[in-house]
């Protein structure tokens, strides 16, 4: 059905007229748009987003730089499938209203994926202009524009959605996998609720990522979006704890989504990591992003330190280390056991991690880390590692370098490693099939787990991956839900 | 929802509050504890589940006034409401019968301790309690541990009621009298400490629960983190209760100074 819209919109008439208006060779001419950004010497003072989004102006001009493919491969690279030249091209003819009505009927959360989707990797990196050794299309910021000029102009459009159909379905968890399932099921008429373990809706994108990158009014304002086509909000419900599985069954619901995130940091296994000022990513950010700590009139503490130390290379290394900045921070150093260009994290967002002052130590490894006499950390121990043959990842592994180790003073470690499933849904439903791991098993095809109304996505499923595509497995079951419960 | 019903007194810095929650009530069991938090603006705190009443939906916490976020909540009266109260939170104790059980409670570690020893004793156990706190004052729920035990002893620092000496004397006088075949334990780190100590000399299988640092109390934060038998637990998810002789007490009182 996607594929044929993909096709069909391509052909209406003024999608051709545009096509004539300008021919692909002025329209490769066109540089790239820039992100309007705030210099790094105030953004470090404050939470401000750091990318303060393109104006109507630039966003028309940059979709003039869409070639309008014939076979247009950036949709492949869309782990939800938004009929990407369509939104551009109203873009380009300045019916924002009408893009914006585009990203929503495949995306629940298109201001959140205009801002931390890695499209680079994604629909960017397949875009017709890397063949020409041009910088591709900026899809992201684009797709930031349309839903921020949706939100701005306060004429909220609404996908249309089915009649109701009375069946009830439950998702377990309210971040980016169970909203998107959520906003499929409501559209195809189901009677969703989504239970949420916080005390606020929105799962890793409230508590883990920081506000200079996504701020909170964005996802509520994405919330307050399902809100308002029917989806139920419950906080304070873990399933498995406060509900049973089987209570959900008497309750009536008829499917369940189980989208819990991955819960439980990762931690190195190494001495003295259990020492104060050594904690998890997790828990430095949800101190400070759901907790309010380190703003005025808020409760929670959070440790401060002159020299911070984060461990890791991923998003979330790169997010702890730049609130370290902003949290008072002298050094905030980063450390990394391979080398920059092997790092998992968004190549933004080590750009604005250079730019914030944070420092770089590549190639090196924890490998022990000392306290002083009250407990609290004062010193790492870091083993300097070269670069061998590459590992399962494709990426070149690691190797220690015998006998080079460096001490560096630190007052804070912040480990960010990586994270394993959450635990207390898979352990507390019977029969449910869980990896070694504890990831819960499912048909990749269905995302259907071993038990037949019960499907599953996001990190939960996957262990620990991004926000599209944990949002990509809500709408793959949603679709596949849909069909085994109207087929009954 | 979350509403205080009823409050009282059980010492200057120790209350106790009936709180409406009607599926934490139905769905808790001996063990588990709930994440607290008292306003828009709090910090989330856990607390050990005292009692619940399923047929009035409600279930009791004690707190001791001992900072900022347990001072807030126990200035609540009744008819306010808690801005969130989550749960059950935890793995349940596993109540069997192992013949003669001694419960040994501290301050407000009393409190957690009634509902495990109440579930003993319906297990058919023998459950010899001690009870142990500064001073008269503090020794809380007496009335409520004498239900459900064969034999109650108290401990006061002061010697201002029962036996004047610290918990282990208490412990160690049940012990040499009679067969015990298991030790539960909740209270201050220090004591626990102490207990485990000494029942590790007899050889007597000890659980204790633990009431560390966290945040979000679902696994997620890793602040609860504590060393049993070698590897790091979380509190959360896997306790609150352990094998008393495994645990790394000094490091667990180490991490709870964290943020003083």
């Amino acid at each position: 059905m996607e594929n044929n819209d993909i096709i069909q919109s391509r052909q209406e008439q003024w999608r051709e007229d545009l096509r004539k208006g300008k021919s692909a060779k002025d329209r490769i001419k066109i540089p790239r748009v820039k992100m309007p950004e705030l210099s790094p010497a105030y953004r470090i003072t404050c939470r401000e987003e750091v990318n303060q989004g393109i104006t109507a102006e630039m966003a028309r001009v940059e979709a003039q730089r869409c070639l309008d493919c014939v076979n247009p491969q950036c949709v492949t690279g869309c782990p939800v499938g938004i009929n990407i030249p369509k939104f551009i091209k109203n873009v380009e003819r300045g019916n924002f209203e009408a893009a914006a009505a585009i990203l929503k009927e495949t995306s629940a959360l298109p201001a959140v994926c205009g801002r931390v989707c890695p499209q680079e990797k994604q629909c960017e990196s397949k875009c017709i202009h890397h063949k020409m050794k041009s910088e591709p299309v900026a899809i992201g910021y684009l797709e930031r524009f349309v839903a921020d000029y949706e939100r701005a102009s306060g004429k909220k459009t609404l996908p249309d959605v089915a009649q109701p159909n009375g069946i009830k379905v439950a998702v377990v968890g309210s971040g980016p996998a169970g909203l998107s399932f959520a906003g499929d099921m409501i559209k195809l008429g189901y009677d969703v609720t989504v239970f949420e373990a916080l005390h606020e809706i929105g799962g890793v994108l409230k508590y883990g990522i920081p506000e200079f990158r996504l701020p909170n009014s964005i996802v509520d304002y994405e919330i307050d979006g399902l809100k308002a086509l029917g989806v139920k909000f419950e906080k304070d419900v873990i399933i498995g704890k406060t509900f049973t599985y089987d209570d959900l069954h008497k309750m009536g619901f008829k499917g369940v989504f189980v989208a819990s995130g991955a819960g439980l940091p990762r931690f190195m296994n190494i001495p003295g990591e259990n020492l104060n000022g050594v904690m998890s990513s997790n828990e430095y950010l949800t101190r400070i992003n759901l907790m309010g700590a380190g703003s005025e009139g808020w409760d929670t503490p959070v440790l401060r330190g002159k020299r911070i130390a984060v461990i890791g290379g991923g998003n979330t290394a790169m997010d702890s280390v730049r609130t370290a900045r902003r949290m008072g921070a002298e050094h905030a150093i980063l450390v990394y056991r391979r080398s920059e260009e092997e790092m998992p994290a968004r190549l933004e967002e080590v750009k604005h991690a250079k730019e914030e002052g944070v420092e770089f130590m590549t190639l090196h490894n924890p490998i022990e880390y000392i306290g002083d006499e009250s407990g609290r950390v004062k010193l790492m121990r870091l083993q300097k590692m070269e670069l061998g043959e590459p590992d399962a990842s494709g990426r070149r592994s690691p190797v220690p370098i015998e006998g080079a180790i460096e001490e560096v003073l630190v007052d804070l470690v912040i480990v960010s490693v990586g994270v394993s499933p959450n635990p207390l849904v898979p352990r507390s439903i019977e029969g449910l099939e869980v990896s070694k791991r504890n990831t819960i098993v499912v048909d990749e095809d269905t995302m259907k787990s071993s038990l037949n109304d019960v499907y599953a996505g996001g990190d939960i499923v996957r262990g620990g991956a991004t926000v599209i595509l944990a949002m990509g497995d809500g709408r793959k079951a949603a679709q596949h839900m849909h069909e085994a419960l109207s087929s009954k | 929802m979350n509403r205080i019903i009823s409050k009282e007194h059980f010492s200057d810095k120790v209350v106790k509050l009936v709180v409406e929650a009607p599926l934490i009530a139905k769905s808790r069991r001996a063990g588990h504890f709930v994440i607290v938090r008292c306003d828009a603006h709090g910090e989330r705190i856990p607390l050990t589940i005292a009692d619940a009443d399923t047929s009035k939906g409600t279930i009791t916490l004690v707190i001791q006034d001992v900072g900022l976020s347990s001072h807030k909540i126990s200035a609540l009266e009744p008819g306010e409401c808690l801005a969130d109260v989550v749960g059950p939170l935890g793995q349940a104790t596993r109540i069997e019968k192992y013949g003669t059980v001694l419960c040994c409670g501290g301050g407000v570690g009393v409190a957690p301790l009634l509902p495990i020893l109440t579930a003993f004793k319906k297990a058919g156990n023998r459950v010899v309690s001690v009870l142990a706190a500064r001073s008269k004052d503090l020794i809380i729920l007496e009335k409520e541990v004498r239900e459900y035990s064969d034999d109650v002893i108290i401990m006061t620092d002061d010697g201002s009621y029962g036996k004047k000496g610290l918990v282990t004397a208490g412990v160690e006088e049940v012990i040499k009298r009679e067969k015990v075949d298991k030790v539960v334990t909740i209270g201050p780190a220090i004591m626990m400490k102490f207990v485990s100590l000494l029942t590790k000399q007899y050889n007597i299988p000890t659980e204790c629960s633990l009431n560390a640092i966290m945040v979000d109390g679902t696994g997620m934060c890793g602040a609860c983190r504590v060393t049993v038998g070698g590897k790091t637990k979380f509190v959360c998810v896997d306790g609150p209760e352990f094998d008393a002789h495994e645990v790394d007490f000094d490091q667990l009182m180490m991490r709870l100074k964290s943020y003083k």
